[in-house]
């Protein structure tokens, strides 16, 4: 054991916990939006645009990450179109493919979470609803989605940890993130135990804390 | 189209072998899983509070960690560790351990988290009268784990197993990074020769998709079968 490399690398990581904690707060707020809006299209009756929206989360859910990051990161340049537009500002920075690639991928999963939790709404709230005269518009955004998003938290926290281990995939994109440093650092010292430990170690405290704000909030919005 | 053909001038077969190392990871990876499932689920089911603790330690940091993380720590510490150990038995020459059993051994070590978890839901939920009425019958342990637990833990476990099986695919294409030539490092290869990313990375993304759509008919099967006179 060498604990001088493993105080000596602590800071380093530390930084680049920041770095992951970056994206995994950005990918999160898009990746939430990106499912409330397929999960509203899940729900939907029309057959061509429920499909869509299964499609999208079948195709998300059922290829690996790291080929969504690739394809974004190495594939999308190739487009000779692209390149000519505005986009093109975001696409040739990884920290952004990285993040368009969290983003989708986390999506998926919210739409599937989001959906399971309005098909398990009971029908008897929204006919209570509906016989005390609120319109069906008022109905869905201040009775569905606040249960529905209640009933989800404990699925959604999953998921928030499983994105936050995603995240280390940034590093091969050329991203410093905590794995990536991590990694360097084990490639400079061959020490791999001592860097495991410490990243290890950090990445925990992060499940750890993410874990215990869910089930603080869990309780506070418990229906009992 | 041409880029896919078999033979010299396309990737058609080289991309087929690597369908088949993927296949044979996965399938590696998920038996490892077991054995580790099967060393893990009785600690943490066990009455011994030492027991439990190793138990929820293991499924606690391999869930919570990244899994690049821990085939990074395999990748560059294997090869470290079998030669301290077999220093020990007084073998100092080096020894390289092939990407394959790395590869196959990291991601075994992640599915066996979740299957661990998954095998202690099983059995938690199994009616307690089971357990009771076999004591009572006197039936041996072996035939008690066997004939009356097993049965029962599978018909529950499946459903979650097959999760377990999506996980461990996809994770598979993490061990590109140590240069097995799988499904994403063929496709890296085949990309980076001929310039065209976007096409081999979707080609592989379908590939993907593939086994992950035929897994799930496979195991729906097997659900139905298990699931007989329920």
């Amino acid at each position: 054991m060498d604990f001088e490399l493993m105080i000596n690398s602590f800071p380093k990581l530390l930084n680049a916990t920041l770095v992951t904690l970056k994206l995994l707060s950005a990918s999160l707020i898009f990746g939430l939006f990106i499912g409330l809006c397929f999960a509203i299209l899940r729900v939907n009756k029309k057959p061509i645009i429920n499909k869509f929206a299964y499609g999208y989360s079948y195709v998300f859910r059922g290829t690996p990450l790291l080929v969504q990051i690739f394809i974004i990161y190495f594939g999308l340049g190739q487009i000779e179109y692209l390149r000519s537009t505005v986009l093109w500002v975001i696409l040739k920075e990884p920290y952004w493919c990285a993040i368009i690639a969290f983003s989708l991928n986390t999506g998926a999963y919210t739409s599937e979470i989001l959906r399971s939790a309005f098909q398990t709404i009971k029908p008897g709230i929204i006919e209570a609803g509906q016989s005390l005269g609120i319109s069906s518009k008022v109905i869905f955004y201040k009775i569905q989605i606040p249960i529905a998003i209640r009933q989800s938290l404990p699925a959604y926290g999953n998921e928030i940890i499983l994105m936050m281990k995603g995240t280390s995939l940034a590093s091969t994109v050329t991203l410093m993130d905590l794995t990536g440093v991590a990694k360097y650092i084990i490639s400079t010292t061959f020490k791999p135990i001592e860097v495991f430990i410490v990243a290890g170690g950090i990445y925990l405290f992060i499940t750890f804390i993410i874990h215990n704000v869910i089930k603080f909030l869990e309780k506070k919005y418990s229906f009992n | 189209m041409e880029l896919l053909s078999f033979g010299k001038t396309g990737w058609g077969d080289e991309l087929l072998i690597a369908t088949m190392m993927t296949i044979a990871v996965s399938i590696t990876a998920m038996s490892i899983g077991f054995l580790f499932a099967l060393i893990f689920t009785p600690l943490k089911l066990s009455k011994s509070k030492f027991f439990n603790l190793i138990g929820n330690c293991y499924t606690t940091v391999i869930r919570g960690v990244p899994e690049l993380l821990v085939i990074y720590l395999f990748f560059f510490g294997g090869s470290g560790a079998v030669m301290y150990v077999a220093s020990i038995f007084g073998y100092n020459e080096y020894i390289e351990i092939n990407a394959f059993i790395t590869g196959s051994f990291a991601i075994g070590i992640i599915s066996g988290a979740y299957s661990t978890e998954v095998f202690r839901g099983a059995i938690q939920s199994i009616d307690k009268g089971q357990f009771e009425a076999s004591k009572v019958l006197g039936l041996k342990k072996s035939v008690h784990f066997f004939k009356v637990i097993m049965p029962q833990m599978l018909r529950l476990a499946i459903p979650n197993l097959s999760n377990v099986w999506q996980i461990t695919l996809k994770d598979t294409s993490l061990i590109s990074v140590t240069g097995l030539v799988e499904i994403m490092r063929q496709s890296y290869i085949a990309a980076g020769s001929t310039r065209d990313p976007l096409f081999f990375y979707s080609f592989a993304a379908v590939l993907y998709l593939l086994l992950t759509y035929l897994s799930m008919k496979l195991i729906n099967k097997l659900e139905v079968r298990y699931s007989r006179g329920y």
